[in-house]
């Protein structure tokens, strides 16, 4: 290379200084805060509570005045000696979540150990997904609460029906969200890396499994989703503690503001996972979250 | 020509992998099921499980049952009933928050809020407000098919390419105009996907609605499918919970086959050549 | 984002020899290559008996209208799929003939694709490593140094750690480039990579080729149907018949290398534009009228 080339091409180079992602995202709070958009969110807050506090405990319409009312529930979760036993004080709140949250854990890892690899696989081998996805779509249809009486009958004790439900209910998504997202990975990449000089091995390493990690990370969020579904449903039906037998006995006891509690928690923690996985998904995908945050 | 491809079809490859693999899934779980009588020690898991071939006969016996089949009736009523509920009510929201920024800030914050709780867990609390029981498992049902469909018809409704507005109201249409003859047909799709999901949902939400409630205070036939294998399992016959299981399976199928069908026929422009 | 070349640049490269002769390597022999379809029971014939014999170092334009098979034909060279009978020699060795009716995928023939094939979860510096990275024969550190040299060659220098969804497209496919010369291929493959681009930056990327070109010396089989780029670039244009494909014309473009964009303003290259239009025109019109879809 005997040719002196022109200078770096630093028009193109440079964007300017990196924002940190806390100065973006204090950037992006501030821009937040000047838009109509809080207020109107305080707005709907306030419609629906207003609405929950004068039904019930005001104006007591009809069919609402069996309902726990809006002070009755807040003071109770938040009261120091809860008439019903049941607040932000009392240890046993805390082990309805933490045992919740324990089965949460197991069954979607478990379901994303399983469930990542097997889509990738069946993504990416056609001869695999011919005698696999058959079956995977037959089983599929039935919904995941029919599996209750069969998951009770299999496993012994109720901790593990809980779970092997609100896996099957995991796995089902992120398997599927898996397989799709190798099959939206455009051809060029694979070809190109073949080009390349790739083997076999490698264009599943660099280039399959980079290429669905977005829809994985679809999937994922859908399955700690439905995950959460399940588990409602599962320690409703069956099992020990947790915020869905909390529900059902406190239905069943005749206390009912703890109902309303236990809902309110689930929605919380509910969303507190999700959004976990959608941070270990942003920490994973740089550089989709660098694209994006250029669109914007 | 044309049969000659469908018979290549059904013979192809890849059918016969797929029938493979079903049978060999079923002949697992004969011997699983059975392995007791002959291995002489149970399979784990699948040992107390009832074998494939005593889930047939018990369906074939039920096939005259009108019990049976009065499961299915009522548990598609409510899947219906919800269904249709959570589509008359969510597709004009979803359009209106489309359209309505003030509305869209006042009310898209709560709906997101509220959509973490899953509807199951809004079971107690429906039984003690609705006067009955089918119109508490109703409101469950509508949940749950509710929140899918107004997040996909909020979606697309948002992501229409602007030029077809702007190309719309550049030949003299109303905001009536625009909203019956861009904004709904561009939409379509996506409601169409909404439903399907959904109604995947309503069958998961009924089943567990009849389970947990005791399928509509009478119990028996009237209880639907999902009583039925919860019933089936109090009663030790539990053949008939994989029968249950199954014609849930089916049900769930053909109702978002058909769904998907009408999908397309009311979106013929997606068609691939 | 500007990715203009300095005027300079244009000028150190008359101090190289720019003559095809100076390369040795890459010539490509197409011989009789038929290329029949079958998705459903009925045959396509995309290629039909097509020859094409390209010496080693040039540029050859394949122009044709949008779908007349061009792609089938690079990707048979490449790999990607087989061909119905024929053969494809590179270097005199047998690239896909009657016994093996697919060739391999290798790293001497690259392809640069239409829409670019940068992975977007590499940074710009990763991709470029990735071809010797996957060979495995050199160190990591030896390859990025490397890399980094071949990127700041090309004025690349200070984009290694963007994605490539990070920069300008026009960029992006001089990254592409410079990653496919890492591998020291013998031919590059390029599948209209321009087609996206507007004019203004098409008119940059094509400078920058023919300066990559200079320096790098390897056999260019470029497919494209945009008649000024063909001109402009190549030695030869080999102008295609619509569906199925096949050599209609072949025009010498005898404008001297090294060009530079002044070159499109001269006499001959409107000549020779006058020469290819006519034909080129009747094909487009051909495979209009069968109502093809493009792409």
């Amino acid at each position: 290379m005997s040719i002196v080339l022109d200078k770096p091409d630093t028009a193109g180079g440079e964007r300017g200084p990196e924002l940190s992602s806390l100065g973006l995202t204090m950037y992006r709070f501030s821009a937040w805060l000047k838009s109509p958009r809080p207020y109107l969110m305080l707005i709907g807050f306030a419609i629906v509570l207003g609405f929950w506090y004068l039904a019930v405990e005001v104006l007591q319409l009809p069919r609402f005045e069996s309902m726990p009312g809006l002070t009755e529930v807040f003071r109770e979760w938040f009261s120091k000696d809860p008439i019903y036993g049941l607040s932000i004080y009392t240890p046993e709140y805390y082990t309805h979540i933490g045992i919740s949250l324990r089965r949460i854990a197991y069954a979607f890892l478990l379901a994303t150990v399983l469930g990542v690899p097997l889509g990738l696989f069946l993504g990416w081998s056609k001869t695999f997904r011919e005698f696999v996805f058959p079956l995977f779509e037959v089983l599929r249809p039935i919904p995941i609460l029919a599996w209750v009486p069969l998951a009770i009958i299999m496993f012994s004790g109720s901790e593990s029906p809980v779970i092997f439900l609100t896996f099957l209910a995991s796995f089902f998504a992120t398997t599927l969200n898996t397989m799709l997202g190798v099959e939206s990975i455009d051809e060029s990449y694979s070809r190109a890396a073949s080009c390349l000089g790739a083997s076999r091995w490698q264009v599943f390493k660099h280039v399959v499994i980079p290429g669905a990690m977005p829809y994985i990370f679809t999937g994922l969020q859908i399955s700690i989703g439905v995950a959460w579904f399940s588990l409602v449903a599962g320690e409703m039906v069956s099992g020990q503690f947790g915020l869905g037998y909390l529900i059902n006995t406190s239905y069943m006891m005749i206390e009912y503001p703890k109902i309303i509690i236990g809902m309110i928690t689930l929605g919380i923690v509910g969303f507190a996972t999700s959004a976990m996985v959608r941070a270990a998904g942003d920490y994973m995908m740089q550089w989709r979250v660098r694209e994006l945050a250029l669109v914007d | 020509m044309k049969q000659g491809t469908f018979v290549s079809k059904l013979f192809s490859r890849a059918t016969l992998r797929g029938i493979f693999a079903i049978a060999l899934f079923i002949v697992i779980w004969e011997a699983g099921a059975r392995s007791e009588q002959w291995f002489g020690f149970r399979m784990p898991f699948l040992g107390l499980v009832p074998p494939p071939t005593d889930v047939a006969v018990s369906w074939a016996g039920l096939l005259g049952d009108a019990g049976y089949w009065q499961s299915w009736y009522m548990s598609f009523l409510r899947v219906f009933g919800g269904f249709l509920a959570a589509m008359l009510i969510g597709i004009p929201l979803g359009l209106f928050m489309a359209v309505n920024k003030t509305f869209y800030g006042i009310y898209f914050p709560t709906f997101e809020i509220m959509r973490p709780i899953p509807p199951l867990a809004w079971v107690p609390a429906s039984i003690i407000f609705w006067p009955t029981q089918e119109l508490s498992i109703a409101f469950v049902t509508f949940l749950g098919a509710f929140y899918t469909i107004v997040i996909n018809v909020l979606g697309g409704a948002r992501s229409i390419n602007k030029q077809f507005l702007q190309a719309a109201q550049s030949m003299g249409a109303s905001q009536w105009d625009i909203f019956r003859r861009i904004v709904l047909p561009a939409t379509l799709p996506s409601i169409v996907v909404g439903s399907a999901v959904g109604m995947g949902i309503t069958w998961e939400v009924v089943v567990a609605a009849e389970m947990i409630s005791g399928g509509g205070g009478s119990g028996g036939a009237s209880g639907g499918l999902g009583f039925f294998i919860w019933s089936s399992y109090v009663g030790g016959s539990y053949e008939q919970i994989v029968v249950g299981m199954i014609s849930i399976g089916i049900a769930g199928y053909f109702s978002s086959e058909i769904l998907r069908q009408l999908g397309g026929l009311l979106t013929p422009w997606l068609k691939t050549r | 984002m500007s990715a203009e070349m300095n005027q300079d640049t244009i000028a150190d490269v008359t101090k190289v020899d720019v003559t095809k002769a100076a390369v040795t390597k890459g010539a490509i022999k197409i011989d009789d290559v038929v290329k029949i379809y079958d998705p459903n029971g009925a045959a396509v014939m995309a290629v039909d008996h097509c020859s094409i014999d390209i010496p080693a170092g040039e540029i050859c334009m394949i122009v044709g209208p949008s779908g007349c098979g061009k792609t089938t034909l690079l990707n048979a060279i490449a790999g990607f799929h087989d061909i119905t009978s024929g053969s494809i020699h590179l270097d005199g060795e047998l690239l896909c003939g009657p016994e093996k009716p697919q060739a391999e995928p290798g790293s001497d023939r690259i392809v640069v694709f239409q829409n670019g094939a940068l992975f977007p979860w590499k940074t710009n510096l990763e991709n470029v490593a990735f071809g010797p990275m996957m060979a495995g024969k050199l160190g990591k550190k030896e390859i990025y140094d490397k890399a980094r040299a071949m990127m700041a060659d090309a004025g690349l220098s200070g984009t290694e750690n963007n994605y490539p969804g990070e920069v300008s497209s026009g960029l992006r496919r001089r990254v592409e480039i410079v990653r496919a010369l890492m591998n020291d291929p013998k031919v590059l493959l390029f599948d209209e990579p321009y087609r996206a681009l507007d004019s203004l930056t098409k008119s940059v990327m094509h400078e920058a080729l023919l300066e990559i070109y200079y320096r790098n010396k390897v056999t260019i089989f470029f497919i494209t149907h945009d008649l000024e780029e063909a001109i402009f670039l190549g030695h030869r244009l080999i102008i295609m018949s619509s569906r199925p494909c096949k050599p209609k014309k072949i025009v010498e473009v005898d404008i001297p290398h090294p060009r530079d964009y002044s070159v499109l303003t001269s006499q001959r290259f409107r000549e020779i534009m006058g020469e290819a239009k006519g034909v080129v025109h009747e094909e487009a019109q051909k495979a209009f009228a069968a109502g093809e879809r493009e792409g």
